[in-house]
């Protein structure tokens, strides 16, 4: 066990732990900051993504690293920014608002760290090209929503567009579920 | 969830620093951005204790300078080099090749030296311990046979890394420093057939700086990658290419090929081709000599079969778009 300093969120923090400890754990079970998701473990997903910046720096929040395959004994030296400390005094960052906005989540697993590469691009580039959001978030992994209304989002967010309308779905109005219930004959075996 | 092994952190201020404390600890390994080191040893496949982490010799390792040639910094992260207008004016291959490593997160975490030294890479290695106790283990680590080559003495892990052709290619050369002192070692001469460690660095040497000789400005370069998808894959094929011309004829020729078996190859036997004109043909011929050399294997998991036939493709795709 060793005392390690960690920045996190603009807060220094004392934690406990262990040489092996990565970022990733003692955020989430040191410092019970639970945003940051675990998914591989490994490296691959982009889901456990921060942003990082040497102590002291000033400016934007830093770069986007993999807090699964950091280790925290190695992080002292960093300043982190979790999903955590992106909505600012003003309420949610625009890249929260705009996610929301075009219903760019499913599940909802892969979007910290999809937030956090999408505000370290916006910070450095304020009106980025379709390609250029593609490849900030092409190591951000997500099973659910096919990327599209992602891209979008980061559109929204960079003030490039609104969100296309999402007009009510029409379709029959289905039977209700009794009258067929009724229709139902037994099956026997 | 995939635990790490118990570790100490050891975290130097200097290179002299970091060299006593690899002799100190026997068995330490050098951590950088971690982003093969870490994976690794979650795998199971390290029986270390300590780690020495450089990111206290950031200040000391991060630089990208033109003197003669260009020296890099072992610390450079890949996405500094990426983006390095210097880098791209004077070795695009290099550049290009940085820019195709990994993912966004991965290349502001990992390092050009971290890269160099990347450990090979198996289907039947980089695995969870359970894993690869339910195959059987390999001579890599824990076992006593091969599952890629049937009777096998000798591991034929992958090199996987996309720096090492270009700079291959470049002529490059590595400083090392140690306890003992230190030494430029060329490229060509860096890396060993063993998948089991496939360099010749010691276990209490640092690869410190990269050099790239001047001659590597003016040559006709590119570096082009196979992989399934185009973020986030390791390389299932790489290749560069540093071609020297006069008027419309090939005068020097360096052609290297990535991820087969332990070691990148540099392309042997082409000095024939010299002296050719420098147009498809040369790039054909050049395709099928280097399909000859190169053997890609299951230690991979794309299809061995499709990756040698794309082989020559590959190269004549690269060599004409070195020389257009
Ligand atoms: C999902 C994923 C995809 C990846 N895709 C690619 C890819 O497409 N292409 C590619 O090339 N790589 C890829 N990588 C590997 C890796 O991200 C890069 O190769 C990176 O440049 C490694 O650098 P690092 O600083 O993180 O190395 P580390 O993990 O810190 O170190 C790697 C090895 O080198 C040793 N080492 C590091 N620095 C030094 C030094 N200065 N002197 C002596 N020894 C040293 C370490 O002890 C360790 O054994 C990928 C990794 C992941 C997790
Ligand atoms: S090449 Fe053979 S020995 Fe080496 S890691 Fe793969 S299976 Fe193991
Ligand atoms: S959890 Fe998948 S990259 Fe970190
Ligand atoms: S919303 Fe489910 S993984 Fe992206």
């Amino acid at each position: 066990m060793q005392l390690l300093h960690l920045f996190v969120n603009g807060e220094e923090h004392a934690v406990a732990a262990p040489g092996q400890r990565t970022l990733l754990e003692a955020l989430r079970y040191d410092l019970m900051l639970t945003g940051s998701k675990q998914g591989c473990d490994k490296g691959d997903c982009g889901a456990c993504t921060v942003l990082v910046r040497p102590r002291g720096d000033s400016g934007f929040r830093g770069e986007p690293i993999l807090a699964c395959i950091t280790l925290a004994a190695d992080a002292q030296d960093l300043e982190i920014t979790t999903i955590e400390g992106l909505a600012g005094p003003l309420g949610l960052d625009p890249i929260q608002r705009a996610f929301a906005d075009c219903g760019a989540l499913q599940c909802g697993f892969c979007q910290p760290g999809m937030m956090l590469s999408a505000r370290a691009l916006l910070d450095k580039c304020d009106k980025p090209t379709l390609p250029q959001i593609q490849e900030a978030l092409s190591g951000n992994l997500c099973r659910c929503t096919g990327y599209t209304k992602i891209y979008e989002a980061v559109e929204v967010a960079a003030g490039l567009r609104t969100p296309s309308s999402r007009a009510p779905v029409q379709s029959e109005r289905a039977a209700a579920s009794d009258s067929k219930a009724q229709t139902v004959t037994e099956i026997v075996p | 969830m995939m635990t790490l092994p118990p570790l100490e952190v050891l975290r130097p201020g200097s290179v002299a620093e970091a060299v006593e404390a690899l002799r100190a600890h026997p068995g330490a390994r050098v951590l950088a951005g971690g982003t093969d080191l870490v994976p690794n040893l979650k795998y199971g496949m390290y029986d270390t204790r300590h780690l020495v982490a450089l990111r206290g010799l950031s200040k000391e390792l991060r630089y990208v300078r033109e003197e003669g040639g260009l020296r890099l910094g072992a610390l450079c992260t890949i996405d500094q080099l990426a983006e390095n207008d210097l880098l791209k004016a004077r070795t695009p291959a290099l550049a290009e090749a940085c820019g195709q490593i990994a993912g966004p997160q991965l290349r502001r975490m990992g390092t050009l030296g971290g890269n160099l030294c990347l450990d090979t890479r198996c289907v039947y290695i980089n695995q969870s311990y359970f894993w690869r106790s339910a195959l059987g283990f390999c001579l890599k680590k824990d076992g006593t046979l091969c599952h890629v080559v049937a009777g096998g003495k000798r591991c034929v892990a992958a090199a996987s890394n996309d720096t090492a052709p270009a700079l291959l290619a470049l002529d490059a050369g590595v400083r090392l420093v140690s306890p003992r002192g230190e030494r430029v070692v060329p490229l060509r001469e860096f890396y060993l057939p063993d998948g089991l460690h496939n360099t010749v660095l010691q276990p209490d040497e640092l690869l410190v700086e990269v050099r790239i000789p001047p001659a590597a400005f003016g040559k006709k370069q590119a570096f082009m990658k196979l992989r399934t998808r185009a973020a986030i894959d390791f390389p299932a094929l790489n290749l560069a290419v540093a071609l020297e011309t006069e008027g419309a004829v090939v005068k020097s020729i360096s052609l290297a090929v990535g991820a087969l078996a332990a070691r990148p190859v540099l392309i042997k036997g082409i000095d024939d081709l010299v002296g050719r004109p420098a147009d498809a043909r040369f790039a054909e011929e050049l395709g099928r000599r280097a399909q000859k050399q190169c053997r890609p294997l299951t230690n991979i998991s794309v299809d061995p079969d499709w990756r040698r036939d794309l082989l020559p493709v590959l190269v004549r795709r690269l060599v004409l778009r070195a020389l257009a």
